[in-house]
């Protein structure tokens, strides 16, 4: 393996890692787009997922993309629950009050989970990925499998083509469709918003079904790749897709998935290049540089602060 | 006014619970032995925790249905310390000042028998280690002994291993840098294969609950080993195994006895087939002691045991022969007791607890065979250990 074959190893890892911390970031961008608001528990939305899935492939016998959905489904219904009952009874309160109880309902969750699933770690079943639409990639993995600089298992590729294409709904939805523009409306000026008749109450619960739907297939596809589960698992992921969302520019959802790609890079040249052990140092080093050089993250338009 | 009742109203009541902790409590029972262990039931390694609570088990109900000891049935009280270290001193607290037992037994992780001994050393109550193999843990002080051998033996022996029997010239290390088990594993493992002059051509890090490896991986890849030490616990091997095989690394896996868990097959699947660790004992052993256990344990919990629950069942057996010998379970003349075991016969080979208070004992070497262990060699202590 020489040094080149080395480096791109490290960048295709990077960029499979990347693309799921875009998908979670995603959701912290959407939801602080339109409310403001960091939402902590965004990252125990995808360790639910996780969960979600594991039940529907091991108690429901349900083949993967099917319990794809239904966690999708059942993290979005989540998100919605979440938002009606512990955010928006403090809408109109500091912004403050919001970011702890955003603290409280991610800790709820984690030891929930404790309670409701233990503590031990789970098995994710993997044997799932055998259907005949997957021989393809298993064959792709395996060609490049000899190849030292490019090796790539079939989970990841089901991780960048899932994360892609879910990328690219998600875009075409909000630019093309009244209601993904009417969320974009609802994102720059919610009062205006909701003055030229857009349901903003609405729009909000959309944006919590879609952020955390997109965590939870974070959290599958994780689980897939590193099949082992456990209800604090969406601690670190969580963390740093935030980090991603606020170097890409919170509010932004290009900037939100430029800054998963790069999170997931630094990380495996950290890793690679340096060591472990400054793994996290370095991603929130990024981050405090980049709120030093340019507050707004890197894809961020100059904001006003609206009095 | 309202404010002043509910201020007072929660003052009286907070009032009544402290005197309800600090009450009477648990008194120790009349008629009963109670021994306390604590253990990693649930978390990241609580396969550790569960085997060692049976072999515990299995070891106090023998010594009770032969009548217990010094006259009176023995109970053994347990708390989960959730595999983490600072759970692990809470618990120790927890059945010394609260349930007041005679001896501790645990923990299996060396970092978290480090978070307790202190406290056991403090209030002269005897605790023993069935597993924790990390030099340092008995050297918090001399109420702190362990039923197993250190990593002293156990990091040279995987070394002697892969130099000898499997040829290996070039390995890399894969460690946990948070783990004083793995760190201390990794560094006599460097040693003697520097010393017998193999090379260390890659060593990485990770930190327990890490379940990426790629990077690490793709470093040990590039350095082009003919083998990898992982000193770690199953939870990250395996998932460190998976990925060494995604990466196209297929040379072969050594470990320690950290790896003996049966949730590594069941995660690790066939990434993990044909590895080697170092162990205490072989389920495969003919030693009519072995046997004996292995039936017994078999009957009783219906799995096979690992190498943690023969170190409980032993743990447990070496502190009721020396309550019975001490006549007592007055903590200085119990210590005096257990620091005298002398050929005690366990089914992890003869114990003999030498002037540190540590196991002498030779290793055994198992490969991952279709999902089973299989009984490779033994590697026997050369120079006595310091």
């Amino acid at each position: 393996m020489t040094g080149l074959q080395k480096f791109a190893q490290l960048l295709v890892q990077g960029i499979a890692r990347g693309s799921v911390y875009s998908l979670i970031a995603l959701g912290y961008t959407m939801v602080y787009g339109v409310l403001r608001l960091i939402n902590f528990a965004h990252g125990d939305v995808y360790m639910v997922g996780a969960f979600i899935a594991y039940f529907a492939i091991t108690a429901w016998h349900l083949p993967f993309l099917p319990a794809l959905l239904v966690s999708m489904a059942g993290c979005g219904l989540l998100g919605v629950v979440i938002e009606r009952c512990a955010y928006r009874p403090l809408r109109n309160q500091p912004r403050l009050t919001a970011l702890i109880t955003a603290i409280g309902v991610s800790l709820l969750l984690e030891y929930g989970g404790q309670l409701v699933f233990g503590a031990s770690p789970r098995k994710f079943p993997t044997d799932v990925l055998t259907g005949p639409s997957l021989r393809a990639l298993n064959a792709v993995s395996d060609a490049l499998k000899a190849h030292p600089g490019i090796s790539v298992s079939t989970a990841q590729l089901v991780i960048v083509i899932s994360s892609v294409l879910l990328m690219v709904a998600l875009r075409l939805f909000i630019s093309r469709t009244k209601v993904g523009k009417a969320t974009q409306a609802v994102a720059q000026d919610r009062e205006t918003a909701s003055l030229m008749g857009i349901g903003v109450d609405n729009i909000i619960m959309l944006t919590f079904f879609i952020g955390s739907a997109l965590a939870a297939a974070a959290g599958v596809l994780v689980a897939l790749e590193e099949p082992q589960i456990d209800p604090i698992m969406g601690l670190m992921p969580g963390v740093r897709a935030f980090v991603a969302a606020v170097v890409g520019g919170i509010g932004n959802i290009p900037g939100a998935m430029m800054g998963g790609l790069i999170m997931g890079v630094a990380e495996y040249l950290v890793v690679g290049y340096i060591s472990s052990a400054y793994r996290d140092a370095i991603a929130f080093g990024l981050l405090i540089v980049v709120l030093l050089v340019r507050p707004t993250g890197l894809t961020g338009k100059g904001m006003v602060e609206k009095v | 006014m309202s404010r002043r009742l509910r201020q007072l109203a929660i003052a009286t009541l907070s009032l009544v619970s402290l005197c309800g902790c600090a009450g009477p409590g648990k008194k120790p029972q009349q008629g009963v032995i109670l021994v306390g262990e604590f253990l990693s039931l649930t978390g990241t390694t609580a396969t550790f925790g569960q085997s060692t609570k049976n072999g515990v088990e299995l070891a106090i109900n023998e010594a009770n249905a032969k009548g217990g000891a010094l006259g009176k049935k023995m109970a053994v009280i347990a708390e989960d310390d959730r595999s983490m270290p600072e759970e692990a001193a809470n618990a120790v607290q927890k059945l010394i000042n609260r349930d007041h037992v005679c001896a501790i037994l645990g923990e299996v992780a060396s970092s978290r028998s480090l978070a307790g001994a202190p406290y056991c050393q403090q209030a002269r109550v005897p605790m023993i280690s069935p597993s924790s193999t990390n030099p340092e843990v008995t050297r918090k002080g001399d109420y702190i002994f362990r039923a197993c051998f250190t990593d002293t033996f156990q990091g040279e022996a995987a070394a002697r291993f892969a130099r000898n029997n499997l040829k290996l010239d070039r390995l890399a290390i894969l460690m946990d840098v948070k783990n004083d088990y793995s760190k201390g594993l990794a560094t006599f493992f460097r040693a003697y294969i520097e010393k017998s002059g193999g090379k260390i051509v890659a060593e990485q890090s990770y930190s327990e609950g890490d379940k990426d490896f790629r990077g690490q991986l793709t470093n040990i890849r590039k350095a082009e080993p003919d083998g990898i030490f992982i000193p770690g616990y199953y939870t990250e091997v395996a998932l460190a195994a998976k990925q060494a095989r995604e990466l196209g690394l297929d040379v072969p896996l050594l470990g320690g006895d950290g790896w003996d868990s049966s949730k590594l097959m069941e995660i690790g699947g066939t990434a993990v087939e044909g590895s080697y660790i170092s162990d205490h004992y072989s389920v495969d052993s003919a030693d009519p002691r072995v046997r004996k256990f292995v039936e017994a344990y078999r009957k009783r919990y219906g799995e096979t045991p690992d190498a943690l629950a023969a170190l409980g069942y032993d743990a447990a057996g070496i502190l009721v022969a020396a309550i019975k010998r001490a006549g007592t379970v007055d903590g200085p003349a119990l210590r005096n007791a257990i620091a005298a075991t002398r050929d005690y016969r366990g089914a992890t080979g003869t114990i003999t607890l030498d002037a540190e208070r540590n196991a002498r004992k030779p290793a055994v070497i198992l490969k991952l065979v279709n999902g089973h262990w299989k009984l490779v060699t033994q590697i026997n202590p050369q120079q006595p250990i310091r």
